[in-house]
This record gives C-alpha cells, sequence and structure tokens, in this order.
C-alpha cells in the first residue's frame, strides 16, 4: 500500500514526534511550574524566551539551533565531545526542532492546569502530613493530568506538522530527516508527484486525526472522574 | 494540652496581633468575617509565617521567631477541617481517609473501621469526592483529620457552607469528637449558636487584634464586648445539670452553683449535663420577687456592674459563682433606681440549651 520511502518518512515522523514530545515534556513541566508558582526577577523575560519560537518565522529558530546545536555550535561540540551525541543532520535533530517548535504550546497547556489546581487542596494535603514533593505528585500532578495530556497532543501534533526549522537545521536527507511534510514538499519539487503527495496528505490527515481522537477520549475520561 | 501563642504579623491592607493561651478541650475563635480568624488559624497550621512572636502546643514549639524555628505544615500534627472541606476530587473516600497514613511512620492513632463508625461513614468508602452532599463531605473531612492523629484539631468554619439541616446534621459529631475523643480543638467560626453549643473557651477577635479570651462564661457575660459578640445574642452561658424532671407539667428543674431554672422538659433526662444560653435581652428585673407573673424562673441575684449602650443599660448580675447579663431600658434603670450591689431578682423570660434551639419560659 506504501512505498518503502513513504514507510519510512512515515514512521519517521512517528519516531520523532514521540521523542520530540518525550523530550519536551520535563522541561515543559519544569518551566511552566516556574512561570505558574515562581516569585522570582526575570520571570517575565523568561516567559517571552518561551514563547519565542511561536512567533519567530520557523527558519530563523531552525537558524538558531544550526548555530548552538551543529557540530560546530558551542551546544553541539559539547554534546559530541561529552556524550558522543550528533543532532546536526540526524534525525534526534529533527526532534530536537520539533521538541523547540511545540514547547511554548506544551509549556502553556500544561500552565494553565497548574494554575487551575485549588491551592486549598494542597495546603490540606501538607496538613495532612505530606511534604512538599510529595503534595506535588500525588495532589498537583494528578490534578493537572489533563492539561499534560493536552501538551502531549499538542506537541505530538505541532511535530506532525513541523517543516520550517526542521529543513533548515537538519536538512532533507530519506530515511534521515525526511519526515512526512519534507517528504510531501519533496515531491513537490519534482513533475508528476501528484498521487503520491495526496496519498501523503490523507496519510499525514489521517495520522493527526487518530492523535486528536485518542486524546479526546482519555481527556474526556479523566474530565467525567474530577467532575463535581 | 495548651495551646500558647503570641504572634504579629503584617499582610498588605491588614495587620494581626494575637496573644493568647488556652488550656480548653475546644477553643473558639470567635469574631466576624475579616476579624482575622483565617490569618490566625494559617498561623496555627503553618501556611502562614509570623513576622514575630511564637505558637506552643503542650511541650512542642511550633514557631519561635527569636529562636529561628518553624516547623513546616506537614510536621505539625494539626489536623484542619475546612469550611469547603477540600476532599481530594480525584481520590476516592478511602484514599482520601487514609492520604495520610501514606506519610506517616508511626500507627495511626485511630483505625479507619473506627473512624467510619464514629462518623458514620460505612456506605460512602467506594464513592468519589463528587458525589457526596455537603455534610456527607465534611463527615469525611473530619475523618480525614482524624486519621493523620492530630495533636490538636483546627475546625475552620466547619458548618459556614451548609444549610440548616446538614448543620444539625454534623454538630452531634463535633460534640461526639469533643466528648469521646481525648483531643483539643480550635473552633473556627462567626456564628454563636456554634460556639456556645461546643467551645468552652473562647477567643473573640475583632479588627485583627484579640479582644478578649478566657472562659466562655467568663466572656459572654462581658458587658464591654457586647458589640463583639453581636448585641441580640450577647449574654451568659451557664453549665447546669438536670436535677429533677416534673412528669405532670412536663417541667425540668436545673441546678447550677447559684440557682435553679426550671424549664420544659422536652428530651431532658435526669443527671443530664446541659449549657444554658441565656440572652441579655430575655432578663427582665424585679426589685421584689414577682407575684402574679408568668414568668417562673426569677433568681435572686446582685448588680454587680452596669453600662449604659446606645439608649439601653446592660446590667452584669451574680448568682453565686456564675454570671447572668440583663439588657433593659435606661428609662426602667432608673425607675427602679438600680445601682451596683443592690439585690434584685433576675426574670429569665427564655434559655437556649446546647441541644435544643431555645425553650420559651413564658
Amino acid at each position: 500500500m506504501l512505498t518503502p520511502a513513504e514507510a519510512a518518512a512515515l514512521s519517521l515522523s512517528l519516531k520523532v514526534g514521540l521523542w520530540a514530545v518525550a523530550g519536551a515534556m520535563p522541561v515543559a513541566l519544569a518551566l511552566a511550574l516556574l512561570l505558574a508558582r515562581g516569585r522570582f526577577r526575570g520571570r517575565a523575560i523568561l516567559s517571552a524566551l518561551v514563547y519565542l519560537p511561536l512567533v519567530l518565522p520557523p527558519v530563523v529558530t531552525g537558524y538558531a539551533l544550526l548555530l548552538l546545536f551543529g557540530r560546530h555550535g558551542p551546544v553541539g561540540a559539547w554534546l559530541e565531545a561529552w556524550f558522543g551525541v550528533v543532532l546536526g543532520f540526524r534525525w534526534t535533530g529533527a526532534a530536537l526542532a520539533a521538541a523547540v517548535m511545540g514547547l511554548p504550546l506544551m509549556v502553556r497547556a500544561i500552565q494553565l492546569s497548574l494554575e487551575a489546581v485549588d491551592p486549598g487542596l494542597e495546603q490540606a494535603a501538607s496538613g495532612l502530613g505530606a511534604p512538599r514533593w510529595a503534595v506535588f505528585a500525588t495532589i498537583t500532578l494528578p490534578l493537572a493530568l489533563p492539561g499534560l495530556l493536552a501538551a502531549a497532543l499538542l506537541g505530538f501534533a505541532k511535530s506532525l506538522g513541523e517543516f520550517g526549522a526542521t529543513i533548515t537545521f537538519v536538512s532533507n536527507i530519506p530515511g534521515e530527516t525526511q519526515t512526512l511534510p519534507i517528504a510531501i514538499y519533496s515531491l513537490l519539487q519534482v513533475p508528476g508527484g501528484d498521487a503520491a503527495i495526496l496519498r501523503l496528505s490523507l496519510l499525514s490527515a489521517a495520522v493527526s486525526l487518530a492523535g486528536v481522537l485518542a486524546a479526546e477520549l482519555v481527556a474526556g475520561r479523566l474530565r467525567r472522574r474530577l467532575a463535581s | 494540652m495548651s495551646l500558647d501563642l503570641d504572634v504579629t504579623l503584617a499582610l498588605p491592607g491588614f495587620a494581626l496581633t494575637a496573644d493568647f493561651a488556652s488550656t480548653g478541650a475546644v477553643t473558639a475563635l470567635f469574631g466576624r468575617s475579616g476579624a482575622g480568624k483565617t490569618t490566625l488559624t494559617a498561623l496555627l497550621t503553618g501556611h502562614l509565617r509570623p513576622d514575630r512572636g511564637h505558637i506552643r502546643l503542650g511541650s512542642r514549639v511550633l514557631v519561635d521567631t527569636a529562636a529561628g524555628i518553624f516547623v513546616p505544615p506537614h510536621r505539625r500534627r494539626i489536623g484542619t477541617v475546612f469550611q469547603d472541606g477540600r476532599l481530594f476530587p480525584h481520590l476516592s473516600v478511602r484514599t482520601n481517609l487514609l492520604y495520610s497514613t501514606w506519610f506517616s511512620r508511626v500507627a495511626s492513632r485511630h483505625r479507619l473501621d473506627e473512624i467510619v463508625a464514629l462518623l458514620g461513614l460505612e456506605t460512602l468508602l467506594g464513592r468519589m469526592p463528587a458525589g457526596l452532599s455537603g455534610g456527607e463531605k465534611q463527615r469525611v473531612a473530619i475523618g480525614r483529620a482524624l486519621l493523620a492523629s492530630p495533636d490538636l484539631l483546627v475546625l475552620d468554619e466547619p458548618l459556614a457552607a451548609l444549610d440548616a439541616a446538614r448543620k444539625a446534621e454534623i454538630l452531634p459529631y463535633l460534640e461526639l469528637l469533643r466528648d469521646r475523643l481525648n483531643l483539643p480543638m480550635v473552633y473556627v467560626s462567626h456564628a454563636l449558636d456554634e460556639v456556645v453549643r461546643l467551645a468552652d473557651t473562647l477567643v473573640l477577635m475583632e479588627a485583627g487584634r484579640v479582644r478578649a479570651a478566657g472562659p466562655i462564661g467568663e466572656i459572654m457575660s462581658r458587658l464591654d464586648l457586647g458589640a463583639g459578640t453581636g448585641r441580640t445574642e450577647a449574654g451568659a452561658v451557664l453549665a447546669a445539670r438536670v436535677e429533677a424532671i416534673d412528669p405532670a407539667y412536663g417541667l425540668a428543674t436545673l441546678g447550677f452553683p447559684g440557682g435553679r431554672l426550671r424549664v420544659p422538659a422536652d428530651r431532658l433526662a435526669p443527671g443530664q449535663e446541659v449549657r444554658l444560653h441565656i440572652r441579655a435581652r430575655d432578663v427582665a428585673i424585679a426589685l421584689e420577687a414577682p407575684q402574679g407573673l408568668s414568668i417562673l424562673n426569677a433568681l435572686p441575684a446582685i448588680i454587680a456592674e452596669m453600662a449604659e449602650d446606645d439608649g439601653a443599660v446592660e446590667l452584669r448580675l451574680t448568682l453565686g459563682p456564675n454570671l447572668l447579663v440583663a439588657r433593659i431600658t435606661r428609662l426602667s434603670a432608673e425607675t427602679l433606681g438600680l445601682r451596683p450591689g443592690l439585690a434584685v431578682h433576675a426574670l429569665v423570660k427564655s434559655v437556649a440549651f446546647d441541644r435544643e434551639v431555645g425553650a420559651d419560659l413564658s
């Protein structure tokens, strides 16, 4: 049904999306906590930095990633020397680009759900003997779970559609960095690819739709449990 | 166990200075909203830090700013029942009840089945908090606080969010706690009837300060505090015992040091201890033992103190060791020639019990 190249693009897109969400989730949670609960100088600056990828042209974000995380960039060279991790022109780089682009959406969703958690419940928990970390693990996090789920969905969906930053940072290498949107873009560059383009476009839509539906189902179940 | 507290805290737009000590079983923090009750409660539970001062509970120092001691909330062993219950919505009633046991290294002083039986929670255990009524939620919240084996139970307006029927459902449980468990309680409320019914020590708060603190009978009968306790409700609180029941007339005789009262017997039983709240406006004064009057209760008393208040006169009367307060018009006071030291008869028109809402004695 799918050509080997199309199958490779699909599985790469899914892999990049899952790793992007998995990698961005702890960072997004930490940033959301800081922004929702932190009282410190520079909070507004941090907030602006987090939301920057949302408003920058994706190609600029991709170029910044190339400068920082490329093999000769300060962070990229350090990662390679110490951990043997190479991001430039690899699928790992595509995952990083997708994570950075999805981060603002994820932080926003988590921050809103954290702000909606009643501090009174956390006070009640500490009064019952729960130390701070336990209050977070047993009260705050479970109550913010719908927000975390929404964040994961948004991050994954953003990753499936990410194009500009990815192609700038890790280029267009079939089987390594050629995700679905980049594969579609490649097909557009040569004549006679209309049928393949349509197939890949429908495939993208199907994957995105399945993700949204699954998340809606789980979120609905969570909401019913908490409904008062 | 004693609670000893002396703290100051300045918040934006509000300053609190509180200093009192209580050895009572139930200490009421009483005052209008905005008086500082909630702030004081937060200082007690450790969710606010005082600028200066100390809080001691029994032999434990919870806060001492001079010594740099601040015990965090989760180590204070103070159970709190909030006005809104604050049950964890994602946990079942059973898990809510057992929440504290996840963090305590010692076994709870109370067993789950014991608390469940005490508060009648048998049928609720498997349910989620969202499905409970307001009264049920408060019972679960009380049970949850008790299972944490607290040294002190703070009840922060636990009945304020409930309607009269739900209040009547919860109050007996609170009395049960007071009488059965040897657990000191701080009862925060702006409802005088609840306070009178439950507390033995009263801390009267006003505008961020402790206006008065002491045994409830003494504070309630003080004339200078009328505005704080609420003019229509001000009066005396007496602890009495049912001495006899007269079935022919359906009357009970209540004895207390300094006098006797006859009231409708209703559900009273001989030997029962009751607490009476006699409001100042329900007490009239006669110079001699009255004749030809339907009021049953005329108690010999001595005028201890008089205060003029807004066109009326409030009298503090001594009956043996007990106190009674009367509120009469200035005209009556002048016509009768009342003055401190004068022996009079106090005519009691109505009594409120801690168990019944009121009994008309005319």
